[in-house]
């Protein structure tokens, strides 16, 4: 088929390099591709051009030892034609696996490193399509295109020498007849590639209602929308089918075209040909063995022009690809690691076995410092667009061991101070320390896995549910991941399911409702069992009697850490050390809960919902 | 295969096309497939005889055949894609009407993303395999078959050698893909497996850097990616190679042509042109059986596909409209008559048990829980998005299953807890409610639900678009416009599924005060906040899908335990005063 996409790369020659560069490491292999391939398409050209020995020398004259032998070379140039072909092949497939291998292994690799900012200004299908879409047809055109335009290649060119061999005046109107045929493809080429784009608009639009729909069909069904959305449905069918019809039907034409330039190229030299072999410029076998070329010749054009917009298109995908690839990964170049320690009477010393005890090592003077969890902003500014500030100038503190609770509306932010404590994104002005270091000194590594995060949205993977749990800490016992259940008050519901801690998790948790995700995530945080603990809505979708159960086990859970708490419910943050109230990026209220009550601020009007919290 | 004749059999309304199509190809193929015969003719007879007149007539003869074949490779073409497109288009419509019949308990069964892949992903391979397939599948058995019997028309013992090719070659590709076909489809669950994984990872990034597991995530990533490799390598290594059979059947072909055809030209029993027109044959014959073989791989590459799709087709609609309505929705009353429920029919436990209630027309009804009581179920059960399991459910005196689906729905409306705005103005998802309201109905919707304001300071007012979803709106602001889109249908019976969750509880209330000036419709509310419902005529307390208690605010208060700790917990502190 002449499918032909209308992606084409905009710097192709930089994308080749660096795709050259990933075939690079199987150069060999390539390399013995490239010259079996030559051997393949060399063996059925030189097959085809033994018909005129054959006729000439030993089938016209009645030589019948020589036809023994003229077959019999023959057969032996097929032969090896027909092993490098499979030699070929089944290289081509290892070389081009392994390719594709380590370009999925590379962007993986990158993507896992990009900072938080990346995922936010990129949609996930987006960076999905990367690893289908793209790779795909990168794959594709691995697998096919490569061999096969080489292979094509040779064959053009081996054919036209051939031909000039055998005939030179008539391989004028052949080369003719080819070059019509060449830019016929080019033109038609161009043309299909308009009708395609339309085509593809339409789809995306039918397929952007189509998504939209289907999310929404349970509101269709409420509203009994549905010969609605039927007929919108249709008349958007509609449109793509006429586009659809209209690409396809053109990209159809293109074969019989092509074919038909052959034929009747095929014909004028049919004629032409005999009227010289009357004249006698010519001999039979030449003339037969030659029609057979200039039929052949017609495949490797169609072949070559066809594979290269596959490759055009597998290049663009390639493009995609490394640009992701070149993005910068999260910035890394703290130095200071956290580590194991034990309290003795000379004061601290590094452990390796864990003993609950943490302390900062700072491998420049190999000094310790103690874990406490005591973190500060001094004049935060932060957005997360550099024209936007989303925090101005924030100051506040945690004492180790205290409970800090942000409230305020949606877009005040409070996620926002949360992310920067873990350094998911870099702050434009100011610092924060922790325990007195500056967070840049220390090692990502270290300082995420000294706090620990539940968040609002909690994401479950496939495994089962005591794999979910375990993800907060990989060596945590069976023992210890019941423990950390019980103290979700999740165990309970673990033990209903119908295989207990061993139930798959299907689809992010669909089987489990988001209250029953949340308890897990929680879970997820009590075995990791960190220093600082940050909760983000940790119990929004919990009901308040449930909640008002698992309070216990959060207070234990809190007990001695310093812990951040975003809740959307103000009774969840009534009990915490300082209340911060922000507005705008700034802290505008700060206090205990009877304190500010007292104050008769935002805060009371908050608690007394007089204001929307969204 | 049955599915791919199941998604296959959408080709009807397009018979005609299909069939001119099916015409055109064969026509072509036939006139491609006599030019080689005119050409033996040139050389045997025209060279010899050095007839000028005769090489010039067949030659035109030839240009005439080829001016033939590219008419009707275009029609064909035409009507290829008639048929493909409108073949496509048929299914996707058929699929989405399908989908438009299924009820909740169907849509439960597919998840949204998977609905969408059967609906877009899925139709496009499926259109793409007719595309791609049809000439192919057409060309193919014609070819071979017109390729043999010409060749057996120009040298009968000559022509033996394909009785014996031919078949070697179809074995060679039939095993070939019947050794591929499983390998394909496990080649495409481990794909499935690195993109689920990928999808995992891009919508869990932050618990994954919070909790410094990307290596864990590299290493499980790794994995997918070598058994991926593995099964394409193995799956490539039986595929690629009908490249080599080919070629080794083609070769032996030529050269058993050649070392027999020359032979019988030395006995004179055969002409040179003869041999070049069959060896012109060789190519079309053993092409054509390529072109099966591909059509046959691209076939089961579809079947996936088509499996999904039919099982879309296949699900039953849970409930459907009484074919003989007996039942008419008198007023907003509501009876529940020892009503069970369970999603699944193999479910081991109810999900709701043996609910007995009566709500007076007109009244306001509260409805709390925990997580899990299923307090959703109990009031979807009212407009029957599902179908009881046990008892009846009865709406103004009828029992729901005998009243007609779209009289009950128009009156009982039902605000749902995951409620979706549609891309378009605020207008047009407000007319979902009522499509012939007037402005002056909308704003007074609107009004009620206290949207008017923001909705009025937008420069476009009611005109405003919103985009997919409702992104440029606030929680609270969406949940009240969902509201008014309610309120249009001017129902006998509301029902607020957590539909105020984002809207402060001060105009919550004024939500709330304007309901009461629909004192005909019966109203019911659930909520997590206790001020939502403490002024209704009755709260429900549900526990573990059963009626734990039920009367009004100052008794629950005085004797119900349950509810005296919700309302402790959540009015520590000063919120009493707050709320009233």
């Amino acid at each position: 088929m002449a499918q032909i996409s209308g992606k084409k790369p905009k710097n192709l020659k930089k994308t080749f390099k660096s795709l050259l560069s990933y075939m690079g490491r199987h150069k060999l292999l390539l390399l013995l591709v490239a010259v079996l391939v030559t051997i393949s398409a060399g063996a059925n050209l030189l097959g085809t051009y033994m018909l005129k020995p054959l006729i000439n020398l030993y089938i016209v004259p009645g030589d019948a030892k020589g036809l023994i032998f003229g077959v019999l070379a023959t057969a032996s140039i097929y032969l090896a034609g027909v092993l490098s072909s499979y030699g070929y092949t089944q290289t081509m497939v290892k070389a081009a696996q392994k390719i594709i291998y380590d370009i999925r292994r590379d962007l993986f690799q990158v993507m896992q490193q990009l900072p938080l900012s990346y995922f936010d200004t990129h949609s996930r299908g987006d960076m999905m399509s990367r690893f289908t879409n793209d790779v795909d047809t990168i794959s594709d055109a691995m697998n096919n295109s490569f061999a096969m335009i080489i292979q094509s290649f040779i064959q053009i060119v081996g054919t036209l020498t051939l031909l000039f061999i055998l005939n030179w005046r008539l391989s004028f109107l052949v080369v003719l007849g080819y070059l019509a045929m060449f830019a016929y493809i080019r033109y038609s080429g161009n043309r299909s590639t308009f009708y395609f784009n339309r085509q593809q608009k339409y789809l995306g639009d039918l397929n952007g209602y189509i998504e939209e729909m289907i999310q929404g069909q349970k509101v269709v069904k409420v509203f009994r929308h549905e010969e609605a959305s039927l007929e919108t449905f249709r008349q958007k069918n509609r449109l793509l089918r006429e586009a659809g019809t209209q690409a396809v039907g053109y990209s159809g034409t293109m074969i019989p075209m092509v074919v038909s330039i052959s034929y009747i190229n095929y014909a004028v030299v049919a004629i032409l040909g005999a009227l010289m072999a009357i004249r006698g410029l010519t001999d039979v076998g030449s003339l037969a063995s030659y029609l057979v070329f200039v039929r052949q010749a017609a495949l490797p054009i169609n072949q070559f022009t066809q594979q290269s917009n596959f490759m055009l298109a597998a290049l663009a995908g390639a493009e995609r690809i490394f640009d992701l690839m070149e993005e910068p990964p999260e910035l890394d170049e703290g130095k200071i690691r956290l580590v194991n320690a034990r309290r003795t009477e000379q004061g601290l010393e590094k452990a390796s076995e864990r003993t609950g005890c943490w302390a900062w090592e700072n491998p420049a003077d190999n000094s310790l410092t103690l874990l406490q969890g005591d973190v500060r902003f001094h004049n935060v500014t932060f957005g997360y667009l550099p024209e936007k500030d989303i925090l101005k100038e924030i100051s506040l503190y945690a004492k180790p061991g205290q409970k800090i609770a942000f409230v305020g509306s949606t877009g005040a932010g409070k996620t926002t101070i949360i992310n920067l404590v873990n350094r998911f994104y870099e702050i434009k002005d100011g610092t924060i320390t922790y325990d007195g270091i500056d967070i840049r000194t220390i090692e990502k590594a270290s300082l995420r896995r000294s706090l620990a995060v539940v968040l609002q949205d909690t994401h479950l993977f496939s495994g089962t549910i005591a794999d979910n749990i375990r993800f907060g800490k990989l060596d945590a016992t069976d023992e210890e991941i019941r423990q950390a259940a019980r103290l979700a008050n999740a165990d309970s519901f673990i033990r209903r399911l119908p295989l207990g801690y061993d139930t798959m998790v299907t689809g992010d948790g669909k089987n489990l409702s988001q209250g029953q995700r949340q308890l897990l995530a929680i879970a997820r945080a009590a075995v990791a069992d960190p220093p600082v603990l940050i909760l983000d809505e940790a119990t929004s979708s919990i009901d308040t009697r449930t909640e008002s159960l698992i309070e216990k086990g959060m207070d234990r859970l809190m007990e001695g850490r310093t812990v951040f708490v975003i809740a959307h419910r103000l009774s969840t943050v009534r009990n915490s050390n300082a209340i911060l109230v922000l507005d705008h990026g700034k802290v505008i209220e700060r206090g205990n809960h009877d304190d500010l009550i007292a104050q008769k601020g935002v805060y009371y009007q908050l608690y007394h919902g007089m204001f929307e919290l969204s | 295969m049955n599915d791919l004749k199941r998604v296959f059999s959408f080709i009807k309304p397009f018979r005609k096309e299909f069939l001119a199509a099916v015409i055109f190809v064969m026509a072509e193929t036939g006139f491609e497939l006599v030019i080689p015969l005119l050409m033996a003719d040139i050389i045997d007879t025209g060279i010899p005889s050095r007839d000028i007149r005769y090489i010039l007539q067949l030659g035109i003869q030839m240009s005439i055949l080829a001016v033939l074949s590219l008419v009707t490779g275009l029609l064909y073409a035409r009507y290829a894609a008639k048929t493909a497109m409108g073949y496509g288009a048929a299914v996707r419509e058929a699929e989405f009407a399908k989908i438009q019949s299924y009820s909740f308990s169907n849509l439960d069964h597919f998840s949204t993303s998977s609905l969408i892949t059967r609906l877009t992903t899925d139709i496009t391979v499926m259109q793409n395999a007719l595309t791609g397939g049809l000439r192919p599948m057409i060309r193919g058995p014609f070819m071979l078959v017109m390729g043999i019997f010409l060749a057996f028309l120009m040298n009968r013992k000559l022509a033996l050698v394909f009785i014996v090719c031919t078949p070697l070659l179809g074995i060679i590709l039939a095993l070939i893909v019947r050794k591929v076909a499983p390998l394909y489809s496990r080649q495409q669950n481990c794909m499935d497996h690195l993109n689920r994984v990928v999808q995992e990872n891009i919508t869990a990034i932050r618990a994954i850097k919070a909790f410094v597991r990307g290596e864990r995530e590299e290493e499980r990533f790794q994995e997918a990616n070598e058994t991926l490799m593995d099964t394409s390598r193995t799956t490539f290594h039986y595929a690629v190679l009908n490249v080599p059979s080919f070629q080794l059947t083609m070769y032996t072909s030529i050269v058993l042509i050649l070392w027999f055809g020359g032979n019988f030209i030395q006995a004179g029993s055969m002409k040179v042109g003869e041999l070049t027109g069959f060896l012109s044959y060789v190519m079309q014959i053993i092409n054509s059986l390529m072109m099966i073989s591909n059509v046959f791989l691209m076939l089961t590459r579809s079947l996936a596909s088509a499996r999904r799709i039919c099982e879309v087709f296949d699900e039953k609609p849970a409930l459907s409209s009484p074919e003989h309505p007996t039942g008419t929705i008198r007023d907003g009353s509501i009876d529940f008559d020892h009503v069970s429920f369970k999603y699944h029919q193999n479910a081991k436990e109810y999900t709701m048990r043996d609910i007995s209630l009566h709500i007076p027309s007109g009244s306001t009804v509260g409805i709390i829980g925990g997580t899990g009581s299923s307090k959703s179920t109990l009031v979807q059960l009212i407009p029957r998005l599902y179908d009881v399991t046990e008892g009846s459910v009865r709406v103004g005196g009828s029992d729901v299953r005998e009243c007609p689906l779209h009289q009950l729905r128009d009156q009982v409306a039902i605000v749902l807890q995951k409620n979706v705005l549609f891309s378009g103005t605020i207008r047009e998802n407000l007319q979902w409610g009522n499509a012939s309201a007037s402005d002056e109905e909308l704003w007074e919707a609107c009004r009620m639900a206290c949207a008017h304001e923001f909705v009025s300071s937008f420069p476009d007012g009611l005109d405003t678009m919103l985009e997919e979803g409702g992104g440029n709106l606030s929680g609270g602001q969406r949940q009240r416009l969902c509201i008014a889109r309610t309120l249009l249908k001017k129902p006998k019976v509301l029902i607020f599924d957590d539909s105020t969750s984002a809207v402060d509880t001060a105009t919550e209330g004024k939500i709330r005060q304007a309901l009461l000036a629909l004192p005909e419709t019966t109203k019911l509310i659930i909520a997590q906040r206790i001020t939502s419902v403490m002024h209704a005529d009755q709260i429900i307390i549900l526990e573990d899908g059963r009626i734990h208690a039920l009367g009004d605010h100052p008794s629950l208060l005085a004797s119900d335990p349950v509810y005296q700790e919700i309302y402790a917990s959540q009015m520590k502190g000063g919120m009493e005063d707050g709320a009233n």
